[in-house]
């Protein structure tokens, strides 16, 4: 025994607590994972506590902006300023509002009748409204003394207009109405008008990358595409009903989305709108107004149901629908330009502001609290498929009028499949042919 | 070249101008320019010089470069940490495909960074030198406890108590020390400072005993019911539920008290809500011989007739069940890792098995006498009880081991024993006490604070109770296979194939014959209108059945054609076919 050498676990205390009551305690791991058992089981609890609190915390209604004396018309963000927000009433008033206190700055009756669309400048100095007594004002950001209220310049138009886009870099807007024109700020004519034998459009958008692209809704179905260089207008695709409202993905300049009267919104390819790229269905009324997130991943639309969606902008179902008891028909929906809240107007005057992800935590993170959300949000993702996790992750309450309408489309939904494949059974093969979904609300595509 | 003065290679020298010196020739005047250098010359100096090589692939050469980058990770380590080979190439898509390799990527560096925080790690585990001629068998606990520190020493220590044979169990982490007796005396104390938390006799026999999830609560299972006591000996619960229990287990997460009684019933009491989710009889008879697999929280049940089987709530026959031994069990053990079991037989056999592959011992050792009890350490040393000694074996699983690591002579019967988790440390329970002895090496260094703390406060333990019962693990999740749940669902498309075929045998429609007319109900007309209605339902039926046929294309059973006795065909027996 000359050669023995024994040596066994002694631990000294001292390393392992700590040395006073303000030091914090000392947590050895080891990564091991034999002495961390039952990883998956263990994991797959994990996830379904964290998609259920993500359900529980999801309160995504913040406040709402209350001043107006009618329904909202239209909203404007301001392109450099995330806490200044625009606002138009049917009764003819602008309210200019501060979101960080929820307050309004500044009021004013700006148009007889409705104010009907409203859009900043690039650089935010001012900003344009049209309205039905067909007149175009410009109005400064900031009122620092009375004469900062009355408009800075007032352009009067043939007829009425229904809507304003402001070009991304030049001083150029287009107004539509009963045809698209494009004004300078500088001249009392229109610089341009663009007619496609249409009697109104109602809606125009600007492409903000692709700067020289804008397009319009008009009342006979269609969408019709323009280059501000050109003198006529380029494309239009006429689809069932009637597109209400346009948004412009801001990442990918060649994709838009259409707010469709059927229910639906429909995401088309510049380069090829014979037939969408993608339906988003979920909405069981007409779809008034649409607006991309800054990050072009997502799109909030809102409706004549009461209800505003979130879309992903790949994906065909919402992925999350926001309703209030005292909500009433959407007029319009705007995402907020730091991507994490969103602005919506609506018939009974209030303007309201939810979180863009239900569940966030609003303000400052600490680190341990990032990295466990981070956790979950991981966790969430890898047990995303499971039954049940799945279940508690894509259910969402909504109105009993919602629901019944839901049910209802879907019947009828069953109801058409059902007819068309009996017509198709009883019919020479071939005569019925089956037209994919997204060929089916296309009409035709001019050129 | 010959007469050139050998410049001495200076650290601000680049090679370049080296080159350019070496090829002037030696009578061309070579102005000199009085140049101080400065730092930022250097640098200046370094990006002109290197100009021409920008575009130069740097070639490496490994005996050059003085800084390798990140320290190679020795592959068992990696391997220790592996969580599985990837996917590959089996998915064809090309954006799915993108989408796996990102995250795949990510899983090797959590991998790799799981493997470096080993360097971390401080505590080194324990082992036992001797000279290469000499067997470490040798060693006695007295000589251990003359060559270690005085901490270490004074974990060998003998408790001789009077109220016959001795359970014991240590807490999860380590640091407790549970003792029944079957007499009645019931005792729980912190091990290591020697702190009595309480003493009794329940005054009744005492069967088995376990900690619960935390050491302020522990159960015991007496002559009758289970009893549930706290940390100063109050009677918390009794659980008249569960009757007559031999040995008992604890699934610490899953927070049940996994029990087997005299007539064999199982039942497994959720002790978070009291609520009982597995109660059944195993059919196997009285059996003392049960132990928990750690790796995937079932049980393993030995018989008398040597068959192990192993058990979990939900189902009410085992999981698996292999004959181990020819003759009855007397005991069981499964490895941390849930890789190996041991088992002994009457015999004096004792069995080391795959328990994963469950075909044929991996080890078969044959012993002085029939073993009372295996246990596993946590580095999967095997302590084995025979009588009064107890033989400590090293790597006795994946070779064959001739003499055990250590040998320890009791000089009284042996009833139980537990290594100490995080110790190296064995704790016997005696027919007259309880003793505990050093194995060095036995157990694991390093403990997750996370996991188990023998340091733990009181605060930290409440927390720790708060998260663990958050992680709670359904009932129904315990499997052999612990990972089944991250699998894709693959058999769901077997059991879809299952349900249309059951469509073919299902049973005709309850039909209501009442005729809207109610005077009708009677007469010819009536059994009539019956046989019609029921011809139209049958009809329906059989076309149903074609077209689930159909849909399944199912071959027709084909009757191998039995060979023609002639005339003798009517003797031969013609069985009903099996419905």
């Amino acid at each position: 025994m000359s050669k023995l050498k024994i040596k066994v676990i002694s631990r000294n205390p001292d390393d392992y607590l700590r040395a006073t009551k303000r030091d914090i305690h000392k947590l050895p791991r080891n990564y091991d994972p034999s002495l961390h058992p039952l990883e998956a089981p263990r994991e797959y609890v994990r996830a379904m506590n964290a998609v259920k609190l993500e359900r529980v915390f999801a309160k995504p209604f913040i406040g709402n902006l209350d001043g107006h004396r009618d329904g909202v018309s239209s909203l404007g963000k301001h392109p450099n300023r995330l806490a200044v927000l625009a606002s138009g009433a049917f009764d003819g008033e602008i309210r200019v509002w501060d979101l960080t206190i929820r307050k309004c700055t500044r009021n004013f009756i700006a148009h007889e009748g409705w104010v009907r669309a409203l859009c900043y400048t690039p650089s935010g100095e001012t900003f344009t409204s049209v309205g039905d007594d067909k007149t175009i004002k410009t109005w400064k950001s900031e009122a620092l003394s009375p004469e900062d209220e009355e408009p800075v310049n007032t352009l009067l138009s043939m007829s009425v207009m229904s809507g304003i886009t402001h070009h991304r870099t030049k001083p150029l807007f287009a107004t539509c109405g009963e045809h698209c024109q494009l004004w300078e700020k500088t001249r009392n004519e229109p610089v341009k008008v663009f007619k496609w034998g249409v009697d109104s459009l109602h809606h125009v958008s600007f492409n903000q990358v692709e700067q020289n692209l804008l397009a319009s809704c008009a009342s006979d179905r269609s969408i019709i595409l323009y280059d501000c260089r050109e003198s006529g207008p380029l494309r239009k695709v006429v689809m069932e009903l009637r597109s209400n409202a346009l948004s412009w993905n801001p990442m990918e300049a060649f994709i838009f989305t259409v707010a469709n009267e059927d229910y639906n919104l429909y995401t088309f390819d510049v380069r090829k709108l014979k037939q969408p790229v993608n339906i988003h269905m979920g909405h069981t009324s007409a779809v008034i107004d649409v607006d991309y997130a800054p990050t072009g991943r997502e799109f909030v639309a809102g409706s004549y149901d009461k209800t505003v969606r979130i879309f992903e902008s790949l994906k065909g179902n919402s992925r999350d629908v926001y309703h209030t008891k005292r909500m009433q028909r959407l007029t319009c929906v705007k995402w907020t330009l730091d991507n994490k809240y969103i602005l919506s107007g609506s018939d009974e005057m209030n303007i309201r502001m939810w979180k863009a992800r239900a569940s966030e935590k609003l303000g400052v993170l600490k680190p341990r609290e990032r990295t466990a959300l981070n956790y979950s949000e991981s966790l969430k993702e890898k047990f995303a498929n499971h039954p049940q996790v799945k279940r508690i992750a894509r259910h969402r309450h909504v109105p009993k009028h919602i629901l019944n309408a839901q049910k209802e489309i879907r019947t009828i939904k069953e109801k058409n499949k059902r007819k068309e494949g009996n017509r198709r059974a009883h019919s020479k093969p071939g005569t019925v042919p089956f037209v994919p979904e997204r060929q089916r609300h296309i009409v035709k595509e001019d050129e | 070249m010959k007469n050139q003065i050998k410049k001495t290679k200076r650290y601000f020298d680049t090679e370049s101008q080296d080159s350019a010196l070496n090829t002037k020739p030696e009578d061309q005047k070579v102005e000199v320019y009085n140049i101080k250098i400065t730092p930022n010359l250097l640098k200046a100096n370094k990006f002109k010089s290197n100009k021409n090589n920008v575009f130069k692939k740097p070639t490496h050469n490994n005996d050059k470069i003085k800084y390798k980058g990140k320290a190679p990770i020795d592959k068992s380590k990696l391997e220790v940490h592996s969580r599985g080979e990837g996917i590959g190439k089996s998915v064809k898509h090309p954006l799915h495909a993108a989408k796996l390799r990102k995250k795949e990527k990510k899983v090797n560096y959590a991998q790799d960074q799981a493997a470096r925080a080993e360097i971390l790690l401080t505590e080194d585990h324990g082992a036992l030198e001797v000279d290469e001629d000499s067997k470490t068998t040798a060693i006695s606990q007295k000589i251990i406890a003359e060559n270690v520190d005085i901490t270490a020493a004074s974990k060998i220590f003998e408790l001789n108590l009077d109220f016959g044979p001795y359970r014991a169990k240590y807490s999860r982490n380590g640091r407790h020390l549970l003792l029944g007796s079957n007499k009645g005396h019931l005792a729980a104390f912190d091990w290591v400072t020697k702190k009595l938390h309480f003493e009794i006799n329940v005054m009744e026999s005492i069967h088995d005993i376990s900690w619960l999830h935390v050491e302020t609560m522990l159960a015991a299972a007496q002559k009758e019911w289970l009893y549930i006591y706290d940390n100063t000996g109050t009677e918390i619960h009794c659980v008249k539920k569960i009757d007559k229990i031999l040995r008992m287990e604890f699934l610490p997460y899953h927070f049940l008290l996994a029990a087997v009684n005299e007539f064999g019933f199982m039942t497994w009491l959720d002790i978070s809500m009291g609520e009982i989710v597995g109660h059944y009889n195993n059919r196997l008879g009285r059996t003392s011989v049960m132990t928990q697999n750690p790796y995937n929280a079932t049980l393993c049940l030995g018989n008398s007739k040597g068959v192990v089987s192993l058990w979990s709530p939900s189902v009410k026959d085992p999981l698996a069940k292999i004959l181990c031994h020819k003759t009855p069990l007397t005991a069981i053990a499964v490895d941390n890792r849930g890789m190996y079991m041991a088992t002994s037989g009457v015999d004096r056999s004792m069995k080391i098995w795959d328990i994963r592959n469950l075909d044929g011992p991996v080890q078969d050792y044959r012993l002085r006498s029939a073993p009372v009890y295996l246990e596993f350490s946590q580095k999967d040393m095997l302590a084995v009880g025979l009588d009064d000694v107890v033989e400590i074996y090293n790597n006795c699983c994946s070779q064959t081991t001739e003499k055990p690591y250590l040998r320890h002579r009791m000089g009284k019967t042996i009833n139980n024993f537990k290594f100490c988790p995080y110790e190296d440390v064995l704790g016997i329970g005696t027919r007259s006490g309880f003793t505990s002895i050093l194995v060095p090496g036995s157990g694991e260094p390093n403990f997750d604070a996370l996991e188990s703390n023998p340091f733990q406060t009181k605060k930290q333990r409440k927390e720790a109770e708060v998260k663990a019962l958050l992680d709670k693990i359904p009932p129904e999740l315990i499997t052999l296979n612990p990972f089944d749940i991250t699998e894709v669902d693959v058999p769901s498309m077997q059991e879809q194939m299952e349900a249309k075929k059951k469509l073919l045998y299902l049973k005709p429609k309850k039909m209501d014959f009442t005729p809207r007319n109610k005077k009708k109900l009677k007469g010819k007309s009536f059994i009539a209108r019956k046989k019609i209605i029921k011809d139209v339902a049958r009809k329906e039926f059989i076309e149903q059945a074609k077209e689930a046929k159909k849909i399944l294309d199912l071959p027709e059973a084909q009757v191998a054609k039995k060979p023609s006795f002639g005339v003798l065909d009517r003797f031969v027996s013609n069985p009903k076919p099996k419905k």
